[in-house]
């Protein structure tokens, strides 16, 4: 797989917002409070998820000025997010010096064939993944750093767990399997060989591998660490909630603590009421944001 | 001799795997009780934002100038380097300032002026020290007393003072053990005393 300079460069900025939490903003007030609560880098965003669910339309990147805006406001890394396959809300974002972008598909996809060519990039990209054959083909085209898709803006963990287990299993399946299966795995999987081969030897992603969609709770935090992610996003669940900045740094202590149930006790007294939150089950397929782009 | 990294977030596990390699026992400190049983404090990269908060608000601050009265040596990389310094700007930020350098934040720019360079430090000799630089800060003064000792650009990049060594970059991300077996040789030392 590719290691020139540049892709450490990209993949090294994930290296350091591991252990962290990346808030959704979308104002400069916003920004200011989730850097004060702690937060490794904040994205830049006009609706959060569960406004652009429950509002409908055609979700695009975000104005320059509202992104321009936060970029001023903190000195933590801003993010923001371009729709699937749009190389060129890509390039405008790069101009304009984000430090990460999201290829997302919280936003409306612009194409549904094709990804970015993320390699073509200075600025590092983030994908999200629902299994381990779609987190390879991201990373075949450049992504720095892979988080799972799970629902965003449902304020219900379910379904970014299903996706942790679902790489955490096929990376450990990949661990045991002799060498001459591993061609027709990478067929099963729809992944790069080299990349299938190189997770086989080394029993991780090549790349940091993030929680995100659907997290509300300093608990749910912990438990996508627990179950082996190396950071979280925290979406609608931060600014949808009663108490934004108590909740916020309530979060960013559990994902350091992830491991300490005495700890997880104290971040999650007195938080005030989480955000409401969907049975994912009941959506009707069409509303699902995770089955957009492959 | 036991090594310690902070690990309120950022790159401390690949501190860690640094430190597996070299062959010294280490661990995660997430609790001020913890710096009793090290001799050294590895702080890594990241975001030093993130990292102040957490040590001003869990009670570190007392205890780590106790570990540095007791003869505990530090080490921060890119984030831990600015935790380290004596002054801070880009904003202005509180720090722990045992080392007595001036350094600016984020002063290379957003993340696509991050960068990897190799420069021959005559401190180490050849071959040149591999540094990998994101959004790294930049060191725009050093006190006297403080020994550099390497340069990129013509600011000091890694820099020496008593038993606190700090580069702006990171040798973690690197397969060059130089800097990190400088630092083990700082806390032997210390802890020979």
């Amino acid at each position: 797989m590719i290691r020139d300079d540049l892709f450490r460069v990209k993949v090294g900025l994930a290296e350091m917002l591991k252990g962290g939490v990346i808030m959704d903003v979308t104002n400069a007030e916003q920004a200011r409070i989730a850097e004060e609560a702690g937060a490794v880098a904040v994205m830049a965003l006009e609706r959060v998820p569960a406004d652009i669910r429950a509002q409908g339309g055609v979700a695009r990147m975000a104005s320059i000025k509202r992104i321009r805006e936060i970029m001023e406001a903190v000195s933590i890394p801003v993010m923001a997010k371009v729709r699937i396959g749009h190389f060129v809300e890509a390039q405008i974002l790069q101009e304009l010096g984000v430090d990460f972008i999201d290829e997302s598909e919280v936003l409306t996809p612009a194409d549904e064939e094709h990804h970015i060519d993320k390699h073509q990039f200075k600025v590092p990209f983030v994908c999200g993944a629902r299994d381990l054959g779609e987190a390879l083909r991201r990373i075949g085209e450049g992504a720095a750093m892979i988080r799972t898709k799970g629902e965003a803006g449902s304020g219900n963990i379910v379904e970014a767990v299903r996706h942790l287990r679902s790489v955490m299993d096929a990376i450990r399946r990949l661990t045991v399997l002799p060498k001459e299966e591993l061609m027709a795995e990478s067929k099963r999987l729809g992944a790069p060989y080299e990349l299938v081969q190189w997770v086989a030897e080394h029993g991780r992603l090549p790349v940091p591998n993030f929680a995100a969609g659907g997290i509300a709770t300093p608990a749910d935090a912990a438990l996508c660490m627990q179950l082996g992610a190396e950071a979280v996003f925290v979406g609608s669940g931060i600014f949808k909630s009663e108490d934004p900045a108590r909740r916020a740094r309530a979060i960013v202590k559990a994902v350091t603590y992830y491991n300490d149930p005495k700890m997880l006790l104290e971040a999650s007294e007195e938080l005030g009421e989480p955000m409401r939150g969907l049975d994912v089950s009941r959506l009707a397929k069409e509303e699902l944001l995770q089955t957009r782009g492959w | 001799m036991k090594i310690g990294v902070l690990a309120v977030q950022g790159d401390f596990a690949a501190h860690g795997r640094v430190l597996e390699q070299l062959g010294v026992p280490w661990c995660e400190v997430r609790h001020p009780e913890q710096l009793s049983e090290i001799s050294g404090l590895i702080l890594p990269g990241g975001e030093s934002t993130t990292m102040l908060k957490f040590l001003f608000e869990e009670g570190f601050l007392e205890p780590l100038r106790d570990f540095a009265r007791r003869g505990g040596a530090f080490f921060g990389t890119c984030a831990g380097a600015i935790l380290l310094a004596r002054e801070v700007t880009n904003p202005h930020q509180p720090s722990l300032g045992f080392l007595d350098i001036s350094v600016q934040r984020n002063a290379y720019g957003r993340q696509i002026n991050s960068f990897v360079d190799r420069v021959l430090s005559p401190a180490f000799g050849p071959p040149p020290l591999e540094m990998v630089y994101i959004r790294a800060p930049i060191i725009t003064r050093v006190g006297p007393g403080v020994e550099v000792l390497a340069e990129h650009g013509g600011h000091p990049v890694l820099v020496q003072q008593g038993r606190c060594l700090a580069a702006t970059f990171h040798p973690e991300l690197t397969e060059d053990r130089r800097v990190h077996e400088r630092f083990l040789q700082l806390v032997e030392s210390a802890s020979a005393r």
